[in-house]
């Protein structure tokens, strides 16, 4: 150990400055590449050959029939998909469920982090924190299952309203609008708090001085938060908010398949559920091929343009 | 101060109060499904049950821990988190650090971040994924579970930029003591990556437990269900006919307080985790959003 050490104060100045050009330069690259190998044959099998099997969307696939030997359909899937009134119907449900999301989305985690951050004792803090995260790490089933025992027409959220309020019992996932609304309730219910947590990030980053300067120049707790802590929140904000809207045909394939049922189809069904049924369970794969293509360029389109978007108004980039 | 003037003091009492609420709203209905699932049959079925058991008693329990398909379910739900999670991450780590080197000393580094990240961004969608492993025979075994998800590309991504932050000095003082990039990644990065390594782990874990299209789509055989399609199929989908036989059977497994039971039994090994990943996943997600 001593001695590899003395070896190395002797070495460094001399390989500093030597051009990383050498043949073994070259060999530990091939290294590199070999360490990759792994992954790259994974991604290759798994999300790029399903890629091809996109042609799917253009043909009337017959599995006994194959790729090479199913009638090519051209674009007959798409038009079908745009000119059944219950099928876009199924998108307009995404885009409604979506959008209400991303935006109850936003504001709650966003107004949740204002108040955290009022919070002076740092162990009450810490107990709000460990309970609101929490739900984040259950998964749909599990609160799925949960929410069909308590929203029933005689679980505890029935009866506590009827004896709070002595109102009928409600259909909340029998009935298409209420079950809209538990759907976006709900899922602010599992995310605020972990959504919260790039908020609380960027509070703690403010400079104490702003404050500081602030108070000695006489304004109150609220003249501040308008003036301070919320002008240092938009760069976050504008990151979450743009990066969100690469999840508008994203209304939560998990939660709605969980929930839903037959009585709240017309304004239940979304796009990932319709493709799973009219695909997987019924077996027609040239359509629903085509319903997920749909889907999957429009989300390629939005989460690049947000993705720009986010560089540009924030200067945020993931790597 | 402002904390001393009287608005803010009564804004502080409802605002203690109103978070209080808003946390007590986040874990009620664990509680309230802990509450039945210790509760007696007759009491659950009349809907007496709140907050607290009535009638304790660990029956149903005994009926879930009695029931071999719900055993069975679990175990491949243990198998696939163990052998998922350590795969993922073996893939993960070794991917990363080729990743997290800069172009001078890789020079098809941003090919492959690109080759990788393009996944994030486009994919085939779920009927072309079905019909690969259908093509592959990998219905019904566990690779199917284990496999396709291995490459997490944002936990390379999270993983590429902590390594990032290591003193490049470590790494050029082992390129020196003659340690090529696998001993070097083994032996210097890793050891001072150990709670971002945490934190990814526990992530993977989390999410092989709690998934289940997979094992719902996949797995023709109801016998090869990990635990989560299991309870889906039981509680939500409310189809007893796929996973019991027996009428005895039946009629335990669609009683409310087992129900509850299998839930609770569903969500125990993420609320043991729990505590050790809050310690962690704040650096985490902090680390991936927010960066300087």
């Amino acid at each position: 150990m001593q001695t590899s050490q003395t070896s190395n104060v002797v070495a460094v100045p001399g390989k500093q400055k030597k051009p990383l050009k050498t043949r073994g330069n070259w060999k530990r690259m091939l290294a590199l590449d070999a360490m990759l190998l792994p992954a790259v044959i994974l991604t290759l099998i798994f999300a790029y050959i399903p890629m091809g099997g996109l042609v799917v969307a253009f043909q009337d696939f017959k599995p006994w029939l194959g790729f090479a030997k199913s009638e090519w359909v051209g674009l007959e899937h798409f038009q079908y998909l745009f000119s059944t009134p219950e099928y876009v119907q199924v998108i307009w449900n995404t885009l409604i469920i979506a959008a209400m999301k991303i935006i109850a989305g936003l504001i709650a985690p966003f107004t949740f982090a204002l108040l955290l951050n009022e919070v002076r004792s740092s162990g009450f803090k810490r107990s709000v924190q460990t309970m609101v995260y929490l739900p984040h790490f259950l998964s749909w089933v599990i609160l799925g299952g949960i929410l069909l025992d308590m929203l029933s027409s005689d679980g505890l959220v029935n009866q506590a309203l009827g004896a709070l309020f002595g109102i009928d019992p409600i259909f909340f996932l029998g009935d298409g609008n209420w079950f809209r609304f538990v759907v976006v309730v709900s899922d602010v219910w599992k995310e605020f708090g972990f959504g919260a947590i790039v908020f609380l990030a960027a509070l703690s980053g403010i400079n104490p001085s702003l404050y500081e300067a602030a108070e000695v120049d006489g304004a109150n707790r609220w003249q501040q938060t308008l003036s301070i802590t919320i002008p240092a929140m938009i760069p976050i904000t504008i990151v979450v908010g743009t990066l969100a809207l690469g999840n508008v045909l994203n209304a939560g394939f998990d939660q709605i398949f969980n929930l839903y049922n037959a009585l709240v189809m017309d304004k239940g069904d979304i796009i990932d559920t319709f493709v799973y049924r009219v695909g997987i369970v019924d077996g027609k794969f040239g359509f629903s091929t085509a319903v997920g293509l749909f889907k999957s360029i429009v989300g390629f389109v939005l989460i690049v343009a947000a993705y720009r978007l986010a560089y540009k108004l924030a200067n945020y980039r993931i790597f | 101060m402002y904390y001393k003037s009287k608005p803010y003091k009564l804004f502080t009492g409802l605002n203690y109060t109103f978070l209080l609420v808003l946390s007590i709203i986040c874990v009620i209905p664990l509680i309230h499904i802990l509450a039945v699932s210790f509760s007696g049959k007759a009491a659950a079925n009349a809907n007496l049950v709140g907050l607290w058991p009535v009638q304790f008693t660990l029956d149903a329990y005994d009926k879930t821990l009695a029931n071999e398909n719900f055993l069975r379910a679990l175990w491949v739900a243990v198998q696939r988190t163990v052998f998922g999670t350590a795969l993922s991450m073996l893939i993960v780590v070794l991917a990363a650090y080729p990743l997290s080197k800069e172009k001078r000393q890789f020079k098809r580094r941003n090919l492959y971040t690109w080759f990788f990240v393009f996944t994030m961004l486009f994919n085939g969608g779920l009927i072309p994924f079905y019909m690969l492993i259908q093509e592959l025979n990998m219905m019904n075994t566990i690779w199917v579970l284990i496999l396709p998800g291995a490459v997490s590309v944002w936990n390379m991504i999270l993983l590429l930029n902590f390594f990032r932050g290591v003193p490049k000095e470590l790494e050029e003082a082992a390129f020196i003591d003659g340690a090529g990039h696998l001993r070097t990644l083994f032996s210097i990065y890793l050891p001072v990556s150990l709670p971002a390594l945490a934190t990814l782990s526990l992530f993977a874990m989390v999410g092989h437990w709690n998934s289940w299209f997979d094992g719902l789509i996949f797995m023709t055989d109801h016998k090869n269900y990990p635990l989560a399609t299991f309870l889906q199929t039981i509680i939500v989908q409310q189809d007893f006919s796929k996973v019991t036989v027996r009428p005895e059977d039946l009629e335990n497994i669609s009683q409310r307080t087992v129900k509850a039971a299998q839930i609770f039994i569903g969500m125990a090994p993420i609320l043991v985790v729990y505590p050790f990943l809050q310690r962690f996943f704040v650096k985490g997600i902090v680390l991936g959003a927010v960066k300087e």
